[in-house]
């Protein structure tokens, strides 16, 4: 059964089922959060207007007898109108709306990591083994003065004169990028939480406010400050080991958020300190920061608030000025700025934002770098990158083009089983991840997903180890910045200028 | 044909290579007779395409004075150069630098010396209040960046470098080092690997006292490049040797860090150690690697660094370049040979391999008075 | 028997002396006034060659070597005994960096210190047993990647100096024998401690007494020390860290 009779948009995916295959234990009702399944008295019915290819159903099905495929019946090709194009004008002409979805952009733009290659020693320089020999990834971010500063004791010895300005120490350059308890569950942030701390390495609350079955992981937590100011009080500020003021997210700069109320239950009420059942509304700026100088005093209203103990980020959106406005940044006061690139992820985004705004990390992260050193002021703050992040040798690349660490959003939730379908703004997710529905929630396990992170992190840390090794060098932080190590492949003149790269071969 | 600068498409210079120096505690003098002996043991540690050797306490005469020695490709270059010189410096003394024609380096730019001091109404008054040292700087940046055809190979006082394309020992009868005596000496013997030699590429590296000679290849050169230029270095030369005398310079010159707590941000102690130190040495050496990270030498090297108050030898923090290190009453010697040192001191008093990262530094007794100020001004 | 005065030969003439000398019957060479030249005893061959050493011999000696003993009345340079497959290299002095690095075979003696990365990747094969005896004490990165044979480390002249650090890591297969208890906080987690018993302490005492013997020094003192030894946890210490594509 379709809708097919009410709308012009077929079913985008087909859930087949072998009926033959099939013991009618029912798991695939349950699984989907998106109610494709129902039970015809004898046999399994699927409404295929339902499915989002979330995967949910097929990886929970003991006889494998479910498979998903995409409807094969066609729109004429047509490479100027798209099918996503004749699509979304039918969705609007039924209903008015604003198309909206999660997760990053579907776009097929061109993604510089994969034009960037390593380098490596050979002969007059050599590798170094990683797993034998020490390798370093600890990573520290925060504010650094230009120069050391001591004195002597009284025997001579060199001591620190003046203390270092607050750190946040990582034991392997990854964050797990903000997402708030809201738009995903709070399971999902504890699988992050454990990680993090088995990690040594940090989460991010996202705007939503810190629940309280987090507080006892503040050492590896970053507190987000948005404009909606959800859940921010001292102690909030105080509780975790830095503060980040969102000002934008690569998958829609300039744009605000909303949860809707409807998904503001008791618990998410108490955590974001508003009446259950109202809509949670983040503007899209923050009402008292019109201009740079409101920046910096927001920032410094928070080190006031902090005692200046807490190292302050700012994390925003790479847009085409990027570089301009990180100096600006830096100058406010910032001592850790995270740029997220155009594919990043998110909970909810309109499509014309999320397809179309922004621009790509690399290319902002090393315009970025490049400015600051021009100016003099690199070590006044550190780059955290973002925008989807897939694999190590992104991290990698990110991190030779300037970064000092890189955060992970979608992966850690692919980790949890996201398939990266974007129906995130439904609420529905059968994963449990972004969604608020209890029995969807129920079926992450925090303990499970936290150690399948860990197992992520720690393998795409032993990974950046060879990297390094094959580099011969023992250090993350002579990596940092060393451009010097990447080449570019099928780029132009333009596009390596911009990366500040060589072309391969050269 | 020989070349004086770098003019090859390489984005940086490198090679592999050996290195000595010899020391004398109470600056008593010997002649670069033992220092070429020794250099000539690690004959098999280059190509031919390199050779060269750092003196101090050879000007006695003109000790206050900036020895400049400068090499040019014709003489155009040189009239250009005096010209600039004859603007902005007393020159006390000139002179071609003596050589000795050998069957072994034929082919060689014109060298020439001069003994200055910067004019106390030079121009640049106008516009700057630089102080000696930091004008001599940005004179010899000048000179090397844009006065085709000329060089500036040492600019210290009371010390010079000699070198050129050849080997050592070579080199060492080219310029009759036999008949110089100083109560300092570093040597190197070249073994470049992607670029043809050049006679300014000939280590010692060196910038007013500072002369580095070092063996190995930076891993980390690229990163060490930005960080300097951040600071205004301008790393004309691409070579590995020229980033690690900037290093130096901006530590101990500009950051006054005293040179032990400098050598060890180039070879920094691993968090594993650090993690083990007590509260007052781990804040400090954290701080240092936080601050210093993009200093951090990564790869394999060993190197000598002279300076007016001694001598300094280390090499990397996992040892992948070979140090020894001997010492015989007053003298001491460093090598990447052991054989090196016997060539010259056959049963010294004691004869060790520092330990990685940890370096050997000799200061003279009777200490000069330090320079004042930094390098490079911004 | 042949006398070689080295002085201010190449190692190219030095060691060609050295084979032609073998080829022609000669069975033992006294090298005078060595001083840095490479690569003597490289790939030599015969059991009953003996090469006698006075000066510093540069770096490489007794690389491939396969059979003939070396004696080094001094110190030595870096990468003795390179890969070497059967022989014996007997150093009075100290020796550098990376001895008996892929060495499968042979014995290395060394009276006083050696460097760093000693005995780096040192293999057993079949019968072949190599042997690296210390003296004195060790740099860093002892044992790296050690995947056979024995390496005692003495620690004579009670240098209680135990400084090394990245001992034995990546170790997976071979034994260490110490004659000192150090703190087992700078073992790689890769091994495993042990007091040596009976079994090991009759397996080494020929080789000891072959130690001692060689430098002409007492044995009683040597042996008389209980010994520790160190073994890999696994010869597979990586496994669990590859997945497959
Ligand atoms: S989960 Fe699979 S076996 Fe169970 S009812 Fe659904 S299709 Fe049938
Ligand atoms: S998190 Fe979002 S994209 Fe991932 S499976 Fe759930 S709904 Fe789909």
């Amino acid at each position: 059964m379709t809708k097919s009779s009410f709308s012009n948009i077929q079913s985008e995916y087909l859930a087949l089922i072998d009926h033959n295959k099939c013991v009618r234990c029912k798991r695939c009702i349950q699984n989907c959060g998106w109610g494709t399944y129902s039970f015809g008295g004898d046999k399994i019915l699927a409404d295929h207007s339902k499915c989002v290819a979330c995967g949910r159903c097929y990886t929970y099905c003991p006889e494998g007898a479910i498979s998903i495929v995409k409807n094969p019946t066609v729109l004429r090709e047509n490479a100027n109108w798209k099918e996503g194009l004749i699509k979304n004008i039918w969705r609007q002409s039924e209903t008015g709306g604003i198309v909206i979805s999660g997760m990053g952009t579907t776009f097929k733009y061109k993604k510089y990591f994969d034009h960037i290659l390593l380098d490596a020693c050979q002969v007059t320089n050599p590798s170094i083994d990683p797993l034998r020999e020490p390798m370093e990834l600890r990573t520290y971010l925060g504010k650094k003065p230009s120069k050391l500063d001591i004195d002597f004791d009284e025997t001579g010895e060199p001591i620190l004169k003046s203390k270092m300005p607050p750190q946040i120490e990582l034991q392997t350059p990854f964050v797990f990028g903000a997402m708030s308890y809201g738009s995903i569950s709070l399971n999902a942030q504890k699988a992050m939480a454990l990680a993090a701390r088995a990690l040594g390495i940090v989460m991010n609350t996202g705007e939503g406010g810190l629940h309280d079955d987090l507080v006892p992981f503040g050492k590896n937590i970053i507190v987000q400050v948005a404009s909606g100011r959800f859940g921010v009080h001292r102690d909030y500020l105080n509780s975790g080991v830095a503060v980040e003021i969102k000002i934008g997210q690569g998958a829609k700069p300039g744009i605000g958020g909303h949860l809707p109320g409807e998904k503001i239950g008791a618990d998410i009420s108490r955590t974001r300190m508003i009446p259950v059942g109202t809509d949670a509304i983040s503007p899209a700026p923050h009402h008292d920061i019109y201009s740079i100088e409101d920046l910096r005093q927001l920032i410094y209203a928070v080190k006031e608030a902090t005692d200046y103990e807490k190292p302050v980020s700012v994390k925003v959106a790479a847009v085409h000025n990027i570089a301009a406005i990180v100096s600006g940044i830096v100058r406010a006061g910032a001592d850790i700025v995270y740029i997220d690139g155009y594919t990043g992820g998110t909970g909810a985004a309109p499509n014309i934002i999320k397809d179309h705004v922004g621009i790509p990390i690399e290319l902002a992260l090393a315009q970025v770098d490049e400015r600051l050193r021009e100016e003099g002021i690199r070590n006044e703050a550190s780059i955290i990158a973002a925008g989807s992040i897939r694999s190590s040798a992104d991290a990698v690349k990110a991190i030779a083009l300037g970064a000092d660490a890189v955060a992970i959003g979608t992966a850690a939730l692919v980790v949890m089983g996201c398939h990266v379908c974007g129906k995130c703004n439904t609420g529905n997710c059968s994963w449990g991840i972004t969604t608020q529905r209890p029995e969807l929630v129920r079926r992450l396990d925090p303990e499970v997903y936290g150690e399948r992170l860990y197992n992520l992190i720690s393998a795409w840390s032993h990974e950046i180890q060879e990297v390094l090794g094959a580099m011969g060098v023992n250090s993350i932080e002579s990596l940092r910045g060393s451009k010097e190590r990447l080449r570019g492949v099928e780029l132009t003149d333009a596009e390596l200028n911009a990366l500040g790269i060589k072309h391969a071969g050269l | 044909m020989f070349r004086i600068k770098n003019k090859f498409n390489a984005e940086r210079d490198i090679s592999g290579c050996g290195l000595c120096g010899i020391i004398n505690a109470k600056k008593v003098k010997t002649n670069g007779g033992d220092i070429k002996r020794a250099i000539s043991v690690e004959h098999d540690r280059g190509n031919g395409l390199g050779g060269g050797f750092a003196v101090y306490g050879n000007y006695p005469d003109y000790a206050e004075l900036y020895a400049f020695h400068i090499m040019y490709d014709n003489l155009p270059a040189k009239a250009d150069v005096e010209e600039y010189l004859k603007n902005n410096f007393i020159i006390e003394k000139e002179e071609p630098i003596p050589t000795f024609r050998t069957s072994k380096i034929y082919d060689h730019p014109y060298l020439h010396r001069y003994f200055i001091k910067p004019k106390s109404d030079r121009p640049d008054k106008l516009f700057h209040e630089l102080g000696d040292d930091d004008f001599v700087v940005n004179s010899v940046m000048l000179i090397n960046q844009n006065y085709d055809g000329a060089y500036v190979f040492s600019s210290g006082k009371n010390m010079g470098a000699f070198k050129g394309v050849g080997y050592p020992e070579d080199i060492a009868d080219f310029y009759k080092l036999e008949e110089i005596e100083g109560y300092m000496w570093t040597a190197h013997n070249r073994f470049p690997t992607n670029t043809p030699g050049w006679w300014g590429g000939a280590h010692p590296f060196t910038l007013l006292d500072w002369s580095i000679v070092h063996n190995g290849e930076i891993s980390s050169y690229g990163i060490n490049k930005r960080y300097l230029e951040m600071y205004k270095y301008n790393l004309a030369l691409r070579t590995d040797t020229e980033v690690i005398t900037y290093i130096l310079d901006l530590l101990i010159r500009k950051h006054k860090l005293p040179v032990r707590l400098a050598l060890t941000v180039l070879a920094s102690p691993f968090y594993q150690k650090i993690d083990k130190m007590d509260d007052d040495k781990k804040e400090l050496f954290t701080a240092l690697r936080q601050i210093y990270g993009s200093a951090l030498l990564n790869g394999p090297f060993a190197i000598v660094f002279g300076y007016s108050n001694g001598m300094v030898a280390m090499n990397d923090r996992i040892k992948l370049r070979p140090l020894v290190a001997a010492a015989m009453g007053d003298f001491t010697y460093v090598a990447s040979e052991e054989a090196a040192i016997r060539a010259v001191c056959p049963s010294p008093d004691i004869v060790w391999s520092p330990k990685a990262g940890e370096p050997v530094i000799v200061e003279f007794e009777e200490k000069n008075i330090p320079q004042k100020g930094g390098l490079i001004s911004l | 028997m042949i006398t070689i005065d080295a002085a201010g030969m190449h190692y190219k003439e030095l060691n060609r002396l050295i084979r032609e000398g073998i080829e022609k019957g000669i069975r033992k060479f006294f090298l005078e006034n060595v001083n840095g030249q490479y690569y003597i005893g490289d790939g030599i061959k015969g059991d009953d060659v003996v090469i006698n050493i006075n000066g510093i011999p540069g770096n490489d000696l007794g690389a491939f070597m396969d059979g003939p003993t070396l004696i080094a009345n001094n110190n030595v340079q870096d990468n003795v005994g390179n890969t070497m497959n059967a022989g014996k290299i007997l150093i009075k002095g100290d020796a550098g960096d990376v001895v008996g690095y892929g060495m499968r075979g042979g014995k290395i003696y060394i009276l006083g210190n050696a460097g760093y990365r000693v005995g780096i990747h040192m293999k057993g094969y079949n019968e072949q047993l190599p042997i690296i005896i210390i003296g004195g004490k060790v740099g860093s990165f002892f044992a790296e990647y050690m995947a056979g044979g024995i390496i005692v480390l003495l620690g004579l002249n009670d240098s209680d100096e135990f400084d090394s650090e990245y001992f034995a890591s990546g170790m997976h297969g071979g034994t260490i024998y110490l004659r000192k208890k150090i703190d087992f906080s700078k073992y790689s987690k890769d091994v495993e401690l042990y007091e040596a018993d009976e079994n090991d302490m009759n397996f080494l005492k020929k080789y000891l007494i072959d130690y001692t013997d060689s430098f002409n020094i007492s044995s009683e003192e040597i042996t008389a020390k209980p010994f520790y030894k160190i073994v890999p946890s696994s010869a597979r210490p990586y496994a669990h860290l590859y997945t497959s594509a």
